[in-house]
């Protein structure tokens, strides 16, 4: 990377909590000190998957010790369905339940523990109903959420029968919980004339405002949410925040005392959503060199119950479908599914992460059913710099890096001679195989809403010269605040230590957008940066006159002001006498992402402001008498633009592969057959562990700009590194193919040791010969509607 | 007997003694809320995923130290007794110095979003106290593999561990932290006995007055670790009936070699009895690692895992497979069982009422016999098993002498495989009596199918397990991830 310009942005300066994280001293939701007569709430849940509920007896409830309020949604005094799209989900069950776990009833009581017990002791009369459960059931039901989507270019049937080759599957991956280990909660404080002051860990305070609003029946300026920290998001606190947030404040409302509701883990498991688990089924016709000719995909997503966010997922996955690769002729129909299942819903990657393993799937099916090395198969469907660049949903590609990108990659993980080594690994084990994948990535950047592409700051400057920022992002880790610091520092030439960044809080910065879409330090810091650059003209203008110099020649640096040939003025003296003199020293900011546009009905537009390139090698080896899998091996190399702080990007990068590792090798969701989620806690639900860390792991920056006039040239880096992950899977699939004699692996994700051991025994089987039903896939209608 | 009702225990540096509102409530619950230490933190209250994580001191049963780190989650106020322990708190200040595990963890960008950072940090502090300032990678993997972050992938951590040496050392003060420990040994002298919200809590400190009170009180909760009891109540929300600790009886502590066997008291913990068995069979070593996280064998013991009896626990597959017996005592009578007796069916035991498990046997190592133990799980560490395997076997001129083959996860409880066991027995130690034998294990077992594995899965992985110890026993290598 190249040596940065600049005194603050660009150094890898630790998270700006370090100190108080290893202090045990940052003060997350749970921690804040009580107030005095605080009740504590739990939810009670529903047993059963699909039912009509005939009778509710909370007697026993009611009279169990230090029970103080319940509610049933009877009690709920404003809307009483919400949705972030649609209003489809009930605060507390109606007379349907339609999820293991979905809260029926709240309790109020003197303590947490108190709480939980008394939710136990409902009696509940059910009269059950059918349940659906898989995507695959819902789809063959055509039980929709929310009514299919297809894009489509050029005359697909014709294209596929044309050839020369072509090859149909399947492929299923599960879901992923977020597990966040500082879980759901929110803190309601009653206060004056009907004012309700919400502490709540969510990633977007405003939506929790509005809905708070909503279900008391007020307006949205008696409402004010905050949120300093919190423990982990990964999206799981983008909408889901809401049912915690909403019955604290009417629990609180009710009793006028403050009432905080803390999801026990297991009960969190149960009542929120999850990464969309999905079934894709494809068929793909390619030439004799691999070139994809054209290629049809039907996807089909879990969504749950409800819709939440499943509409804007599932059209991620859709525009992640094409990754790095130029289709011509495709036909991509994306099925939203309703189950009775948790509704899913955000999380990191947004859906892109399914897209983008359904077609490097296919790519290493095209790959080993010509014998060719994949990534020379990847190579020769990549994306033109010139021509071959429209995607499928009509944005041109302009900043395409991949090729140089992958060719670094290639270079530096010594790709070719690692695939013979490995090769002659093989051929001398017989239990033991290894495997190699390599996984190119473009992630689209911006909320595909595009009104979503907003942000504020507030900025005020002290007459110590001490500075405060607030803006409408949340900080869950990935360091935001930290770059939204230093960003502010540089504008005001001051050493991060005099910058501060306050807690999000939705009466400081209003109608903010959610912490999501790895938009946050795109929009937020340009919306500081707009906010500093105001007050610095003002001051610029103040100083001009009153030193009479030129207002292009003031410089801000080294926590001084220069002002033409008059010494440096240390900023806290500068400011004082800008303050004696009536300057403001505060001062909002905005900031709107240019150039997107995007037609939800259609599909087509320019969604994405730039893209992100990024890829991933990894080597791994199994035991093919278990099915166990070891990652040895990670390189990857990131194109993070200017990196606005590489340490923080760095943690971002390997954070995000090994998370999509997990979601793709041993994190494993099971329902039973009544519809409830077995794997509820860490003890039957395994996020990667310390030792899953591989010994050598190599992440490199590339060295790029952003062609985008982003937040000095930076690029995002929550979301994108997260399927690099991919080449972990496929690199198992690779070590399975080595035992086979040149059938195809069948290989579900995730890839646990029984799976694994699944697509040893199905490359000892004759070719699956698995054929999409034309009939079904012909038929799909067009595209009808989309996410608002 | 002596009675008292007041918890005695060092915290941060600080001596309390504290009346519990209930036997169960939680260490965290009482840091928390009624301390309001809040660094330590709730992550899952079921002791997976080391929010928790706080670091005690004990005196071993030699009179040395021992540092540990424990979930709080898990560990009820009456269990800290007599213990030193400290939270992130007592570590560095945020504005000032902090400790050097804190100043690692800072400069290599240790944390994220820090929710799971001060149980690291105490896991850390745990090892630093230890003495082991300068770890190898394998043992950071091992002291941290009861902490969970989300956000890191680890590496940073893992660095921060390995470079914590690098800092200006902290002095240690074992000879404060002893005199503390001595000064409780005195104080907590009588037997605790708590009565309050609604049970008994009873820790005896003899062997006999134990015996005495289980016999006396049939319907008891038997708490050693509480690495499962303590679940019962933050998870199932049980009252738990009254319950009698191991915990004070020091002589369940100690573990002795004679030239038979080993004895393993009901109060030892996995840790150091796991160490002992691996000392006699290291074959055993892996399955010791991926037993349980550090801080769960640091609060559990092995006995406790065999009483506790459940068809995944994996240290009975193991003990069958090498023959150990179990002492089960009632009032003042013992009487002496194989382990593979002691399971009837699904949490059913061959035990009386009033009967509690004393001490472990295992046989010492005899010349000549092979031994393995595999253990399969989706996640490598802090995983329940799918399947746990074990082996003992004993070649004369290749025939086979003696076998025990030994499963959990296949059945209601840990059992042996007979069919299997016979289609070896007397003869030739080679492929194809092996493949036999895999075969005959389908007639052994019908195991069931849940979220952990399918029945299928369990039987062709135990087949091929029993290959893999063949293989092995070979003397072929490679053959594990």
């Amino acid at each position: 990377m190249q040596a940065s310009t600049y005194q603050t942005v660009g150094q890898p300066l630790p998270h700006e909590s370090a100190r108080l994280h290893v202090a045990g001293s940052a003060l997350y939701t749970d921690d804040l000190p009580e107030r005095h007569g605080t009740l504590h709430a739990a939810f009670g849940l529903s047993d059963r998957a699909h039912a009509r509920v005939l009778a509710i007896d909370l007697e026993a409830v009611r009279s169990a010790p230090g029970v103080v309020d319940v509610i049933c949604l009877d009690n709920i005094p404003g809307h009483r369905y919400l949705g972030p799209v649609v209003a489809d989900e009930p605060v507390l069950a109606d007379e349907f339940v339609h999820y293991v776990g979905q809260p029926l009833f709240a309790v109020a009581a003197a303590t947490h523990h108190m709480a939980r017990r008394a939710a136990r002791l409902a009696k509940v009369q059910y009269e059950d109903l059918p349940i659906t459960l898989t995507a695959q059931q819902g789809a063959e039901q055509a039980s929709y959420v929310l009514p299919p989507v297809r894009i489509s270019r050029g005359d697909i049937e014709a294209a596929l029968a044309r050839g020369p080759r072509r090859h149909s599957a399947e492929l299923t991956c599960g879901g992923q919980e977020q597990f966040y280990l500082e879980g759901q909660v929110a803190y309601a404080l009653p206060g004056e004339n009907a004012e309700m002051q919400v502490y709540c860990s969510t990633q977007h305070p405003s939506e929790m405002q509005s809905m708070v609003a909503h279900v008391l029946g007020q307006p949205a300026h008696t409402i004010r949410v905050e949120c300093r920290r919190m423990g982990g998001g990964f999206g799981g606190k983008e909408t889901q925040s809401w049912q915690f947030a909403t019955v604290a404040a009417v629990l609180a409302q009710r009793s006028g005392k403050p009432v905080k509701m803390r999801a026990d883990r297991d009960d969190d498991f149960l009542i929120t959503g999850k990464r969309h688990d999905f079934r894709t089924r494809y068929d793909v016709a390619y030439t004799d060199d691999g070139l994809i000719t054209g290629i049809k995909f039907e996807h089909q997503l879990r969504c749950g119950y409800s819709a939440d966010l499943s509409g804007a997922v599932a059209d991620r996955q859709v525009f992640h479908t094409d990754n790095t690769y130029f289709l011509d002729t495709f036909d991509i129909r994306s099925l939203r599914v309703r189950t009775n299942t948790q509704s899913n819903t955000a999380f990191r990657g947004f859906g892109g992460p399914q897209g983008i393993l359904a077609i490097e799937y296919v790519m290493d099916d095209i790959a080993m059913r010509l014998g060719k090395d994949a990534l020379d198969v990847r190579k020769i469907n990549f994306y033109g710099r010139e021509d071959r660049n429209l995607t499928p949903y009509g944005m041109t590609v302009e900043d395409n890096v991949i090729h140089e990108l992958v060719d670094q990659l290639e270079t530096t993980s010594d790709y070719r001679a690692r695939r013979e080594q490995i090769r002659r690994f093989n051929a001398g084990s017989t239990i033991l195989k290894k495997g190699l994948a390599l996984v190119p990535v473009k992630f689209g950047i911006s909320f595909t809403a595009t009104h979503m592409n907003q942000a504020g700051a507030l900025l005020h400057i002290y007459t110590d010269g001490s500075v405060l920022i607030n803006h409408g992002g949340t900080e869950m880790g990935q360091g935001l605040n930290t770059k939204v610091a230093q960003v502010v520092a540089e504008e005001l030439g001051l050493d991060i230590g005099r910058v501060r960044v306050s807690g999000t809080d939705t009466s400081k910065v209003s109608n903010t957008s959610a912490t999501a879409a790895s938009t946050g330090t795109d929009l937020n810091g340009k919306a500081a940066q707009d906010a500093a650059r105001k007050i610095k003209a003002a001051l610029c203008r103040y100083a001009a006159d009153h030193h009479g110099c030129d207002e292009s020649q003031i410089v801000f640096a080294g926590n001084h002001v220069m002002c033409g040939d008059h010494p440096p003025i240390p900023f806290d003296i500068f400011v004082q006498s800008a303050y004696k003199a009536r300057v403001p020293l505060w001062s909002s900011g905005f900031y709107r992402t240019p150039k997107i546009h995007y037609d939800f009905k259609t599909l087509t537009g320019r969604p994405f402001y730039y893209f992100v390139y990024c890829a991933a090698c990894a080597e791994v080896v199994i035991d093919t008498l278990t099915g166990e899998s070891r990652l040895l091996r990670a390189d990857i190399l990131y194109d993070a633009g200017r990196s606005l702080n590489p340490a923080v990007d760095l943690g971002q990068i390997e954070g995000g592969f090994i998370q999509g590792m997990g979601w793709l090798t041993t994190e494993e969701l099971w329902w039973n057959d009544a519809g409830r989620l077995m794997t509820h806690a860490p003890s039957t639900y395994k996020i990667p562990s310390i030792s899953d860390c591989p010994a050598v792991l190599n992440v490199a920056f590339f060295d790029n700009g952003n062609a985008e006039n982003n937040i000095y040239q930076s690029k995002a880096v929550g979301e994108p590194p997260l399927p690099t992950a991919v080449s972990v899977l496929l690199a198992i699939r690779d070590a399975v193919a080595a035992t086979g004699q040149g059938a195809l692996p069948v290989l579900n994700a995730p890839a646990t040791p029984e799976r694994i051991l699944d697509a040893l025994a199905s490359v000892q089987a004759p070719l699956p010969t698995i054929l999409p039903d034309d009939d079904t896939l012909a038929e799909a209608p067009p595209a009808e509607i989309g996410y608002d | 007997m002596q009675h008292r009702d007041t918890v005695h225990f060092y915290l941060n540096g600080k001596a309390y003694s504290v009346k519990p509102a209930s036997p169960t409530q939680t260490l965290l619950q009482y840091l928390r809320e009624d301390l309001r230490l809040i660094g330590t933190k709730e992550g899952c209250a079921e002791g997976d995923c080391g929010a928790c994580t706080v670091t005690e001191a004990a005196l071993q049963p030699d009179g040395s130290l021992a540092y540990r780190a424990v979930n709080a989650c898990i560990r009820f106020l009456p269990m800290v007794d007599g213990k030193v322990l400290w939270t992130v708190e007592a570590l560095g200040d945020a504005a000032g110095q902090l400790h050097p595990v804190q100043q690692a963890m800072v400069d290599h960008h240790g944390s994220q979003c820090g929710f799971c950072t001060p149980g690291f940090v105490m896991s850390l502090y745990t090892m630093y106290r230890k003495g082991l300032v300068r770890p190898d990678r394998e043992q950071v993997l091992d002291h941290l593999s009861g902490n969970l972050c989300r956000c890191t992938g680890y590496r940073p951590i893992i660095d921060a561990a390995l470079d914590m040496h690098a800092y200006e050392p902290v002095v240690p003060d074992d000879d404060l932290v002893h005199g503390q420990l001595a000064q409780l040994r005195e104080r907590c002298a009588a037997t605790l006995v708590i009565v309050a919200g609604g049970s008994r809590y009873i820790a005896p400190t003899t062997t006999s007055e134990l015996a005495e009170a289980v016999r006396q009180d049939p319907d008891a909760v038997v708490l050693a670790g509480g690495t499962d009891v303590g679940l019962w109540v933050t998870k199932q929300l049980k009252t738990l009936p009254n319950i009698i600790s191991v915990g004070a009886v020091q002589a369940l502590h100690e573990i002795t070699l004679d030239d038979d066997g080993l004895r393993i008291g009901a109060g030892v913990l996995l840790e150091e009895g796991y160490e002992a068995v691996v000392a006699e069979y290291p074959e055993a070593t892996e399955l010791w690692k991926r037993f349980a996280s550090m801080p769960i064998r640091n609060a559990g013991t092995l006995v406790g895992n065999l009483a506790n009896g459940s068809p995944i626990g994996d240290t009975a597959p193991l003990l069958i497979a090498l023959g150990a017996k179990v002492v089960l005592r009632k009032g003042a009578q013992r009487r002496s069982l194989n382990l593979d007796a002691l399971y009837l069916d699904y949490r059913k035991q061959q035990r009386d009422p009033g009967e509690f498990l004393e001490e472990v046997w295992v046989p010492r190592r005899k010349p000549g016999v092979k031994v393995a133990t595999y253990k399969l799980s989706k996640r490598f560490d802090q995983d329940i098993s799918a399947v746990c395997s074990a082996y003992a076997l004993t070649l004369d001129n290749n025939r086979v002498k003696a076998i025990s083959i030994a499963h959990g996860g296949m059945a209601p409880t840990s059992r042996r495989a007979p069919r299997a066991e016979q289609a070896l027995l007397g003869r030739s130690w080679n492929e194809g009596n092996v493949r036999q034998a895999m075969q005959a294990l389908e007639d052994d077992y019908q195991p069931m199918t849940d979220m952990r594995a399918s029945s299928d899965y369990r039987l062709k992985a135990a087949r091929n397990l029993l290959y893999r110890f063949y293989l092995e026993s070979t003397g072929v290598d490679g053959t594990r991830v």
